[in-house]
C-alpha cells in the first residue's frame, strides 16, 4: 500500500485544531467541509441511570479522535447509539448531514458507520477470507438464482471479491491467514480481523471499540501505524475508544474524554493531558500515564 | 493431466471440497448399485428401499440448511414434505391425460410440490423469522401437526367438472361412474399412480446438493452463516439477518417439498399420518447425527439410518433396541476425539462443524455488546 502520506512519528501530526460551532474541534484540513459526524445532545436512560447525557461532538471527515475515559463511563453505550444498537433516549446525531432518527443498524452502516466490538464478534466458523467477504456482501452483484445455478455472473462476483478481500487483509498482512477459521486465531488477529470486515462495508467512519486491548506493546505500536494507513488510503474519519494512553496521545487529533456519561473535557492530546478536570477523573487512577 | 487436478483440487476452497466429496459419494453410490442391480445381487427389500432413501437424503440435506448452516432449529419439516406429497399427487392425476409420459409428468408434480411447499414456507418463515430464539422451533412444530391435521379433512376429487374439494367424502358429490378420488380425508392420496423411480430419485439428491451447496457457496450462503454465528456483527456490516434467515427456510422448505412428491408417487397409497412429528424428528435425527452443517454427514446417516430398520429384520422383536444402540454408538463415536482425527485425516475437514468452538481462556467472552 502507498505508504506515502503516512505519518512516521507523533512530532508530525498535525494538531492545528478549529473550533466547530462552539462545541467540538476539527482538524484544520477537514474545517471547510461540513463535519461527516455532528452529533448534538444524545442521550440514553436505562431505566433510572443515564449512561449518556448531552453528548455533542462533531467529526472532521478525515479526522482521528479519540474517546477515553474510566470503566463504565458509557464510551461503548455512545457506540451503540451510534449504530443503532440502541435508539437514543434524547439528542439525535447527522450522518453525512443527513439525520439519522428512525434508521436502524443495518441502514446505519448502509449510510457509512461501521464498527469493531470492544468483545470481539466474528464469525467464527467462517474463514478470515469469508469474514471479510461478508463484509463486502453489497459490493458483491450477483442473485439468489445466479449463486444457485452459478451462473458467469456468480463466478465473476467471487473472483472480485476473492481479490478485494486478499487486497484488504494485505492491510494487516493477513493475507496467508485467509483460509484459517476466524474463531481460531490469535486474539490480536481477530482485532484486527474485525477492522478488515467493518473497512470491507466501504464506510466513512469506522468506530473502534479498544482496539489494542489484549495486544503486546509491538502489536499495539504497528496498529498505531496501520489505523493512520487506513485513515490515508480511504480518507475516512476514525472514532476510537481506548484505554492504552500511549495509542490515543500518539494517533488521536481531538480527543473528548467522559466521566459518568458526560464530556468532561475536549482538546489535544496535550491539552487533555494537562486539564486538571481528567487528571483528577480519570488519568490520575491510571498507571499508564 | 493428473497433477493438474491435485492442484485444483489444493486450490479449492473447504466449503468446495466437501461439496465435490458429497457428489462423488452419491454418484459412486448411483453407479455402484446400479451396476449391482443388473447383476441382480440387490434384494428385493433393498430396492424397494432405494427410493425412499434418496427422499430422506434429500429431506436431511435440506433441513441441515436450516439446522447446520442458518441455526435455526426446525420441527415440521415433515410438514413441507406432506404439503409436496399431496400438491405432487394431485398434480400428477390432474394432468394423466394431457401428460402421458411419466417421466415429465413426475418433473412437473414435483415442481408443483416444489413451489407449494416454498410459498407455505414463505407463509410461515415471515412472521416468526424476525423473532429471536426457539419460537420457530415451537411454530414449525405446530405447524407440521396443524398441517395433518387439515389434510385429514380434506376430501378431493376430479370428474368431467373438473378439481372438486370438500371437508367429507358426501360433500364432494363426485361423479359415480368417472369421477375419480384424489385425497381421501384420513385416508389420504389413493390410487396414486407409480411414478417414481431409483434414477428419479437420484437426480432430486443431486439438484438438491446442487441447490443447497451452491448457497453455501455463494454470498448469501455466507451471510446466513455469519447471521448464525453472530447476528449483532451481521447487522453491524449491513447485513439483513431476517431476511438471510428466510432464504434459508423457504429453499429448504421447496425442496422439502420436491421430495414429498417424489415420495408420494412411490406408492399407490400414501396417508397423512404419514407426515407425523415422528417423522420431523427422524430427520433431524439424521441432520444432527450426520452433524450440523455437515451435508456429507446428513448423506450417509439418512441412507444408513434408512436402511438400516429394514437390515435388521431379522432381529424380529430386538429391531428397535438393536437400532437404538447403534443410533447411541454412532453419537458416542461422533464426539470421540480420536475418531474425528482420524477421520480428519482422511476425509477432509467433515467435521469441523462437530467440533465444539475453540475459545481462548485467558480472554472469556462477554455476553453484552
Ligand atoms: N443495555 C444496558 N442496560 C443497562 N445498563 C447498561 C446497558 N449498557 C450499558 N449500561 C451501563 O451504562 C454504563 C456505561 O457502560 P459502557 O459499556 O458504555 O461503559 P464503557 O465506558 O464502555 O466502559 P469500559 O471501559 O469498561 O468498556 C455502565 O454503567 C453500564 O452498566
Ligand atoms: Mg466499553
Amino acid at each position: 500500500m502507498n505508504r506515502k502520506g503516512r505519518h512516521s512519528s507523533k512530532e508530525e501530526i498535525n494538531r492545528n485544531l478549529k473550533d466547530f460551532k462552539g462545541h467540538s474541534l476539527i482538524p484544520e484540513r477537514d474545517i471547510e467541509d461540513p463535519p461527516i459526524l455532528e452529533i448534538t445532545n444524545l442521550g440514553i436512560d436505562f431505566g433510572g441511570l443515564t449512561a449518556v447525557n448531552d453528548f455533542n461532538m462533531a467529526l472532521g471527515r478525515t479526522e482521528i479522535a479519540g474517546l477515553i475515559g474510566p470503566n463504565g463511563a458509557g464510551k461503548t453505550t455512545i457506540f451503540n447509539l451510534l449504530t443503532k444498537v440502541y435508539q437514543p433516549t434524547r439528542g439525535t446525531f447527522l450522518l453525512d448531514g443527513k439525520d439519522t432518527k428512525g434508521m436502524n443498524t443495518i441502514k446505519i452502516n448502509r449510510a457509512g458507520i461501521a464498527r469493531t466490538f470492544q468483545n470481539i464478534r466474528l464469525f467464527d466458523k467462517l474463514t478470515v477470507e469469508e469474514n471479510v467477504k461478508v463484509g463486502l456482501h453489497h459490493e458483491i452483484n450477483y442473485s439468489l438464482l445466479s449463486g444457485m445455478f452459478r451462473t458467469p455472473a456468480y463466478r465473476d462476483g467471487e473472483k472480485d471479491a476473492h481479490e478485494h478481500a486478499l487486497d484488504l487483509l494485505s492491510i494487516f498482512d493477513m493475507t496467508h491467514l485467509a483460509d484459517a477459521p476466524a474463531g481460531s486465531l490469535p486474539y490480536g488477529a481477530q482485532r484486527r480481523l474485525e477492522i478488515i470486515r467493518a473497512l470491507a462495508t466501504n464506510p466513512k467512519v469506522l468506530l473502534l471499540d479498544e482496539p489494542a486491548a489484549g495486544m503486546n506493546p509491538s502489536e499495539t505500536a504497528e496498529l498505531m501505524e496501520t489505523i493512520q494507513d487506513i485513515r490515508d488510503r480511504f480518507q475516512i474519519a476514525i472514532l476510537l475508544i481506548e484505554h492504552d494512553m500511549n495509542l490515543v496521545m500518539g494517533i488521536c487529533e481531538a480527543i473528548a474524554v467522559l466521566n459518568y456519561g458526560q464530556i468532561i473535557a475536549k482538546g489535544t492530546p496535550s491539552e487533555i493531558q494537562s486539564n486538571s478536570l481528567v487528571i483528577e477523573a480519570y488519568l490520575g487512577k491510571q498507571k499508564e500515564v | 493431466m493428473k497433477k493438474n487436478l491435485k492442484n485444483k483440487l489444493k486450490n479449492m476452497t473447504s466449503y468446495r471440497k466437501k461439496s465435490v466429496l458429497a457428489y462423488s459419494i452419491v454418484i459412486l453410490a448411483f453407479i455402484i448399485i446400479t451396476i449391482f442391480d443388473t447383476l441382480g445381487f440387490v434384494t428385493n427389500s433393498l430396492y424397494g428401499q432405494l427410493v425412499p432413501i434418496c427422499v430422506y437424503i434429500s429431506l436431511a440435506v435440506s433441513l441441515n440448511l436450516v439446522v447446520g448452516i442458518s441455526g435455526e432449529l426446525s420441527l415440521g419439516h415433515a410438514g413441507f414434505m406432506s404439503i409436496g406429497a399431496f400438491a405432487g399427487v394431485i398434480a400428477s392425476t390432474v394432468l394423466q391425460e394431457s401428460v402421458v409420459v411419466a417421466m415429465p409428468r413426475l418433473f412437473i408434480a414435483i415442481l408443483v410440490g416444489g413451489i407449494i411447499a416454498g410459498i407455505a414456507g414463505v407463509l410461515i418463515g415471515i412472521p416468526v423469522l424476525r423473532l429471536r430464539g426457539d419460537y420457530l422451533a415451537i411454530v414449525t412444530l405446530a405447524f407440521g401437526e396443524i398441517i395433518r391435521n387439515v389434510l385429514n379433512c380434506i376430501y378431493i376429487g376430479m370428474d368431467e367438472a373438473g378439481l372438486r374439494i370438500a371437508t367429507s367424502a358426501e360433500k364432494l358429490g363426485l361423479d359415480p361412474i368417472n369421477g375419480k378420488m384424489i385425497l381421501n380425508g384420513p385416508m389420504g392420496a389413493t390410487g396414486i399412480q407409480k411414478l417414481a423411480t431409483f434414477t428419479s430419485g437420484f437426480i432430486l439428491v443431486l439438484f438438491t446438493l446442487f441447490i443447497v451447496q451452491n448457497l453455501i457457496n455463494s454470498k448469501q450462503g455466507r451471510a446466513i452463516m455469519a447471521t448464525r454465528d453472530n447476528r449483532i456483527a451481521a447487522e453491524s456490516i449491513g447485513l439483513n439477518v431476517t431476511n438471510f434467515k428466510l432464504t434459508a427456510f423457504v429453499t429448504s422448505a421447496a425442496l422439502a417439498g420436491m421430495a414429498g412428491a417424489l415420495f408420494a408417487l412411490n406408492y399407490s397409497t400414501v396417508a397423512p399420518v404419514k407426515f407425523n412429528f415422528n417423522t420431523s424428528i427422524l430427520i433431524l435425527v439424521f441432520v444432527v447425527l450426520g452433524g450440523m452443517g455437515n451435508i456429507v454427514g446428513s448423506i450417509i446417516s439418512a441412507a444408513i439410518l434408512t436402511i438400516l430398520p429394514e437390515a435388521l429384520r431379522e432381529f424380529s422383536d430386538y429391531r428397535m433396541l438393536i437400532y437404538a444402540i447403534v443410533l447411541i454408538l454412532v453419537m458416542l463415536a461422533t464426539n470421540n476425539l480420536t475418531f474425528r482425527a482420524f477421520i480428519d485425516k482422511y476425509i477432509g475437514k467433515i467435521t469441523r462443524f462437530l467440533r465444539p468452538k475453540k475459545r481462548n481462556p485467558d480472554f472469556p467472552q462477554k455476553e453484552e455488546v
